[in-house]
């Protein structure tokens, strides 16, 4: 009796356990490189759960495709973004998001 | 138990562990460790899904690409990757409450989830071929081009944009007060003759500016 890791519920639950954390990440730190890391954690389930339901109908490989498209965002997302904190630690000289209020004064 | 159900369980454990290890870290590197490890563990259930070039596919970018960026950025900026220490007591409440009351959410959709009464779906056999770099390929140039084409084009106008935020301007630096050791050690006068010169004052370097152009 195979029972493990042969249902589709179960990617479904392991995928929204792994955004749960990474959206509990990106809330309650404040270090925007964790943060950063934590919006990849979000977008590593999300694929996951692309890849799962693309497993239940195998159809074609729509869901796959699509996964692919979302790590080819993800890395240009992550470039950028870190080229965002470089220029913000030169402004600050500090990672922490909550330093980041130029716009509010 | 079959080889399979133990293949899940280390690797969905193994995710789980990561991403554990990635928030609640002191050191971002060890974040990037724990990132890293989630990876390794989501590309392990890919081959698992029938998924094996997208499985190859986030070891080369996510684990070859985007941890090694932020191990880069977090080498570059040394001790200050790491947490500062904070001061405003209201704004770790509400970043504590903001954390709170997304996982109570989160628990109570599984909760209302389990309850639905749905019958678990097993996975139908794939067809032979699924998740091949053929079958990917073969979708990806014939019906997905136009948007393969816009991905490299995103892709090199990230590029660009990366550099040209990250280099900055020289001459915008201000002269902080945390200078480098390196900066300090290089600040005056480079010739022993040019410190008998008496230094030009802020008037006379004005019009100087001024004039010389």
């Amino acid at each position: 009796m195979s029972t493990i890791g042969y249902f589709v519920e179960q990617y479904v639950v392991l995928a929204g356990a792994l955004f749960t954390l990474g959206c509990i990440g990106f809330l309650v730190r404040r270090n925007v490189l964790v943060q950063l890391m934590s919006i990849e954690l979000m977008l590593n389930a999300v694929n996951l759960m692309l890849v799962a339901f693309n497993r239940q109908h195998s159809a074609d490989l729509n869901g796959q495709v699509f996964a692919f498209f979302i790590i080819a965002v993800a890395a240009a997302e992550v470039a950028v973004g870190l080229a965002i904190v470089l220029a913000f630690y030169r402004l600050k000289s500090s990672v922490q998001s909550d330093e980041a209020d130029q716009l509010r004064h | 138990m079959t080889v399979g159900n133990v293949f899940f369980v280390v690797a969905s454990l193994v995710a789980l562990f990561g991403a554990l290890m990635t928030i609640a870290s002191r050191s971002p590197i060890r974040s990037a460790v724990g990132l890293l490890i989630t990876i390794v563990g989501i590309a392990a259930l890919f081959l698992m899904l029938n998924a094996q070039f997208l499985a190859a596919i986030q070891l080369i970018v996510y684990a070859g690409a985007v941890v090694v960026l932020f191990v880069f950025v977090i080498m570059l900026l040394g001790p200050d990757a790491g947490d500062g220490e904070g001061t405003v007591v209201r704004a770790r409440v509400a970043r504590y409450g903001a954390g709170a009351f997304f996982l109570l959410l989160a628990a109570a959709t599984a909760h209302l989830v389990s309850y639905a009464g749905l019958t678990p779906t097993r996975f139908k056999v794939a067809p032979p071929g699924h998740g091949s770099v053929e079958g990917i390929g073969t979708l990806l140039f014939n019906h997905m081009v136009i948007p393969f084409e816009l991905a490299t084009a995103l892709l090199i106008v990230a590029v660009v944009g990366a550099i040209a935020v990250a280099r900055g301007k020289p001459h915008v630096r201000r002269e902080s007060k945390s200078a480098s050791p390196t900066a300090r050690m290089f600040h005056g006068p480079l010739m022993a003759r040019d410190a008998q010169r008496p230094l030009p004052t802020k008037a006379e370097r004005a019009a100087k500016a001024a004039g010389g152009v």
